[in-house]
């Protein structure tokens, strides 16, 4: 099982050689990043045919055992994760080169952009806490340079912001880390969740829990901590805003907590209900509250970005539903999420590089000359408002489902009914910006960028006919791998024993 | 435990310069106790009394050292808060350099 | 800055690198290691700077070099652990005999993945005081 370190060897070599390759032939960068990028895909998708078999493989770093060495753990949801940030990081990679070309130092561009998905790819991997902060601030350090990229005014304006809010996330963490420690005298995932048990349910238990989650929400921009993501997003190039928004609060916010709140603190609805009513709570405050805010937007990547903080509370409802159907849902809304956000980002990308402006009063007409663009916004809005049969549609669907099970019918009529937001936000773009009659002039979308859209949009479409292959292979082991609890540790240990 | 409360009270110290301040570098300057804060608390949590510094100088000393992992972690928290600092120093000067202020209420491009 | 800064600076760089060296060379025995004396050997140059002015040296040409040399320290680092990999089976593997402890040529890679991490750091802490530094021009345009 060697291949588990090269999720985070390849990115990270690469990010280091393409410096020097700048040096040499500017032009061989964009290809070699594109060939990574997919052998990153392949690889994850080998790492998903690979869990369906064993429910976990247990890499030890340097031949050392689990409490004392560093591990990386990869199960069904690990695989999952990966699976969907190579994705995305594939679409964006070959989007890049025509969006990229009219900035200088595009090598740095490039550096960044594999050093984000090596930070991504080691968060959802690792079996170590203290690892985990590290891979944590590698991604999240390399995209605060990537929005403060174009260095404008705004630009570097939206990235201190967000680098003050998602710093004071990460040195909370930090803190919380450290706490831990000072009890457990630990950091392995498994020891740790262990050690936990002896602890019990105490005050300090709930306090370093609370840390956590605080950290966690400001990484996702959950409502009241969501202010910094409507100015980062817009203000990074489209690839990168299509990346963040598109997985990368997922993987520092909703993996790491679901992670940490199943596996490690071994918390569920049925030992922990005022927990997870707190985290539907919180998703729907995200939802109401962000989705109101997008409707009065007049910039077409701010409108995506709320709508990002407004969709990301459909995953946190999922989540503290907190039955099979509703975890299930949560991380079937990772992809669906992913898959269509990435891909609005990347048409809104692809609009300011024929039009040179997101405001959407100036916007006008543009569906018929970039036909393209237009109508992968279309197939990305459906999914996302959550018609059949694109991917959102089932993950939706199995929110809901998840919801009428544990009895909450209110809250599956909630969920169906704030679809209406999506559906009027989505449509104010398309009224203004693909359907409405005018003169914007526009040339026709570079071919690379149609190939990245085409291929999200053939995603969407392909995940969502074949929804329940995808369950039964995809989602269903990642729900399980969560719902698992606290067989997690017994499941690293063995593992790491038997030599997977 | 008095000595670990002084470290969250520097945390905290740290926590209020970074939600008060209107100088864009006071914010940097608040980030920075903080992390010596972490930092302090981390090496405290290793320390035991009467123990000596994880350093070999005789091979079978190893029984009698303090806990050496949270200075191997304190050190990797070095690292990134380098890195961070460094970055948003680089933001901040380059702030400075387009509104030629560090005031944070006049730097307001962005709508809220 | 004066004569006497500046002639005690050119006399003082080699032995502050050396120290540096030394340090990243020792990391496994003792206090110190790739991140220290890393820091030692920018300290080297960014006293150089600092005494004799930016214009005494070539801001493109040290910008290249310490972007180059960053990721060859980076690559050495990632190489090590390859090796690991490759040679034994295990990433990150202490494939090196172990030696005898308290001896230079002791603790396998370690020494090696100092050396990579002095590179790195010390590549790495010169272009942020050059990054830094190099803002000065942009304010007086």
């Amino acid at each position: 099982m060697t291949f588990i370190p090269l999720f985070f060897v390849l990115p990270l070599a690469a990010a280091f050689i393409i410096p020097i390759l700048g040096k040499i032939a500017k032009s061989l960068i964009w290809i070699f990043v594109t060939l990574v990028s997919f052998a990153l895909f392949v690889l994850a998708l080998y790492g998903a045919a690979v869990t369906q078999e064993v429910p976990m493989i247990v890499y030890q770093m340097g031949n050392w055992p689990p409490p004392l060495g560093i591990v990386m753990a990869f199960d069904s949801f690990s695989a999952f994760m990966t699976l969907v940030i190579s994705m995305l990081v594939f679409a964006g990679s070959v989007f890049s080169l025509r969006y990229i070309s009219h900035y200088t130092g595009q090598w740095k561009f490039y550096t960044l952009y594999m050093l984000i998905t090596a930070g991504m790819m080691g968060i959802v991997i690792t079996g170590d806490l203290f690892n985990m902060f590290v891979f944590l601030e590698i991604a999240a350090i390399s995209s605060y340079a990537l929005v403060a990229f174009g260095v404008d005014a705004e630009e570097l304006e939206a990235s201190f912001k967000y680098m003050v809010m998602g710093e004071v996330g990460g040195l909370t963490f930090l803190l919380a880390i450290a706490l831990l420690y000072a009890k457990t005298s630990t950091l392995n995932l498994a020891d740790i969740s262990n050690s936990l048990q002896l602890v019990g349910h105490t005050p300090f238990f709930w306090l370093v829990l609370g840390m956590m989650l605080l950290a966690f929400s400001i990484k996702s921009a959950f409502v009241p901590f969501h202010s910094w993501l409507p100015d980062a997003h817009p203000a990074a190039p489209a690839p990168i805003s299509s990346l963040l928004s598109g997985i990368f609060i997922k993987v520092l916010g909703m993996y790491t907590a679901a992670r940490i709140i199943f596996n490690v603190f071994g918390l569920s609805r049925a030992n922990a209900p005022a927990l997870f009513n707190v985290l539907v709570g919180i998703g729907l405050l995200s939802i109401a509250f962000a989705g109101v805010t997008a409707l009065s937007q007049k910039d077409y990547k701010r409108l995506l970005g709320y709508s990002s903080v407004s969709q990301v509370g459909y995953i946190m409802l999922g989540f503290g539903i907190g039955n099979y159907y509703g975890v299930a849902g949560a991380i079937f809304y990772i992809l669906a999420h992913a898959l269509a956000k990435g891909l609005l980002f990347l048409t809104s990308g692809s609009v300011v590089n024929a039009t040179g402006t997101r405001d959407l009063t100036k916007l006008a007409g543009l569906g018929e000359k970039m036909s393209t663009t237009a109508w992968s916004f279309r197939f990305g809005s459906m999914s996302l408002i959550g018609l059949p049969p694109f991917v959102g549609f089932f993950a939706k669907w199995l929110i809901c489902l998840g919801a009428l099970k544990a009895g909450f019918g209110w809250l599956a009529v909630v969920a169906i009914a704030l679809s209406v937001l999506t559906l009027s936000y989505l449509l104010k773009i398309e009224n203004s910006v693909f359907m409405k009659k005018g003169k914007t002039q526009a040339a026709k979308a570079p071919f690379t960028m149609r190939i990245a859209m085409v291929f999200l949009v053939v995603l969407i479409i392909v995940l969502g006919i074949g929804f329940q292959s995808v369950i039964e292979f995809i989602v269903g082991p990642a729900a399980n791998a969560l719902l698992r609890g606290l067989e997690y540790a017994n499941l690293v240990f063995g593992s790491a024993a038997v030599g997977f | 435990m008095i000595i670990f409360l002084s470290c969250i009270i520097l945390f905290l110290i740290g926590l209020y310069a970074i939600v008060t301040k209107r100088n864009l570098l006071k914010i940097v300057i608040g980030f920075a106790l903080v992390e010596y804060a972490i930092n302090l608390l981390f090496a405290l949590i290793g320390f035991r009394s009467g123990m000596l510094a994880p350093i070999i100088t005789q091979v079978d000393a190893p029984h009698r050292f303090v806990d050496p992992i949270p200075q191997a972690l304190v050190l990797t928290a070095i690292v990134i808060a380098l890195g961070t600092t460094a970055l948003m120093l680089t933001v901040v000067l380059r702030i400075y350099n387009r509104y030629k202020t560090f005031d944070i209420a006049e730097i307001r491009k962005l709508k809220g | 800055m004066s004569l006497i800064v500046k002639t005690v600076t050119t006399i003082m760089i080699g032995f502050i690198f050396i120290y540096g060296a030394y340090i990243i060379l020792h990391g496994h025995l003792t206090p110190g290691g790739g991140f220290a004396g890393g820091v030692i050997i920018a300290g080297a140059f960014i006293l150089k700077i600092l005494a004799f002015g930016s214009e005494a040296i070539d801001e493109k040409k040290s910008e290249m070099g310490s972007s180059i040399f960053e990721s060859v320290g980076a690559l050495l680092f990632i190489g090590v652990a390859i090796a690991g990999l490759v040679l034994a089976g295990t990433f990150f593997l202490n494939f090196l005999p172990k030696g005898i402890p308290l001896h230079l040529w002791s603790a396998g890679i370690i020494p090696f993945c100092n050396i990579a991490i002095g590179i790195k750091v010390g590549a790495g802490l010169f272009s942020i005081f050059l990054a830094l530094a190099a803002v000065k021009y942009v304010m007086t345009d």
